[in-house]
């Protein structure tokens, strides 16, 4: 079969899974999930060093970024100018430049706050930086971030950690057809297959942290993930039967006796 | 003997006592700061790391030294 690469911003990827590096149990306990769903970038957080108390293991100590490619996130801002510095640190620390850029409109439903978000996605993209931009499913956003420089449209399924899987088919099968960009979904999976339903209706990839690190098992919880994601995929490339309404026998109906 | 004269900085939201004539260099090493691992802001600059021997701290000098942690 055909390579089937992912590529984002120039760089070839084999999968087509970016996980997220939040709320495991342990550094050991996310490590090993990264390893099992076989993802080759995972999303980061950047925040303080804490200066009083060292003993505190760190991210780069279980997860090599050599070896994974981090992408830097912007959760926990509001708004354009606390984005923008987020991601200048991030590119500080050791040079990255492919970032995810997410400007959070409210405390409660952790909605996107489009109007900053297409406010930063501009700079960075001027500053030289690939930004993947989480967004709300809106067609008409998601084409006013390609116009300015986006590397990648990441839609939201549902809230963030809310597990409700894509609500909104529709609107990701028009932004899909509209855009060449890699899309992927951002944010609101809540199980395997809602991956599979991702990719099924033609995303290039997936994003998860939750699903996979509050599972009650979630290491196979990593693997199903991986598993759903190669599926879906497949699925959508070996193209689906048209739906119809009425039923057609699979077997002949000639030579029945 | 001569007495060493200290001033107040904030690293990180924490204020902190040092010496006067120090430089960011001199604090990141006591502080054991991994610096490949970090990036620091003076004032809400961001500071190139090869150039912390160079400069000095000042009264209410305003340090941030972050890193990356687990995030989604």
């Amino acid at each position: 079969m055909k390579k089937d690469s992912l590529i984002i911003a120039n760089k070839k990827f084999n999968s087509r899974l970016i996980v997220g590096t939040g709320k495991y149990k342990s550094m050991s306990e996310c490590a090993k999930a990264i390893k099992l769903s076989e993802a080759e970038i995972v999303t980061v957080a950047v925040r303080r060093v804490n200066i009083s108390d060292k003993s505190k293991p760190l991210l780069m100590d279980y997860i090599d970024p050599k070896k994974i490619t981090y992408l830097p996130n912007t959760a926990g801002c509001f708004n354009s100018k606390e984005a923008l510095r987020t991601l200048r640190l991030a590119r500080e620390i050791g040079g990255w430049k492919l970032v995810k850029l997410e400007v959070l409109g409210d405390k409660k439903n952790l909605f996107p706050d489009m109007i900053e978000t297409l406010k930063s996605t501009e700079v960075l993209a001027k500053e030289g930086f690939k930004v993947m931009v989480y967004c709300n499913d809106d067609p008409l956003m998601a084409k006013r971030l390609e116009n300015s420089g986006a590397d990648a449209i990441m839609p939201l399924a549902a809230p963030i950690g809310s597990g409700l899987g894509i609500q909104n088919k529709i609107n990701i099968q028009i932004i899909r057809k509209q855009t060449k960009l890699p899309l992927i979904i951002d944010a609101g999976l809540g199980q395997a297959s809602d991956a599979t339903i991702a990719m099924e209706l033609g995303c290039d990839g997936v994003l998860v942290n939750t699903a996979i690190a509050k599972a009650k098992k979630p290491f196979e919880m990593a693997l199903a993930f991986k598993n759903a994601v190669i599926s879906g995929r497949q699925s959508y490339k070996s193209g689906r039967i048209d739906k119809i309404l009425m039923g057609n026998p699979s077997s002949p109906s000639k030579g029945i006796i | 003997m001569k007495k060493i004269k200290k001033i107040k900085i904030k690293i990180n939201g924490k204020i902190k006592s040092i010496t006067q004539d120090s430089n960011l260099s001199i604090m990141l090493k006591n502080l054991k700061i991994p610096l490949n691992k970090v990036a620091i802001e003076l004032n809400e600059e961001i500071i190139d790391k090869k150039k912390i021997n160079k400069i000095k701290l000042n009264k209410n000098d305003k340090i941030e030294i972050v890193h990356f942690i687990g995030g989604g």
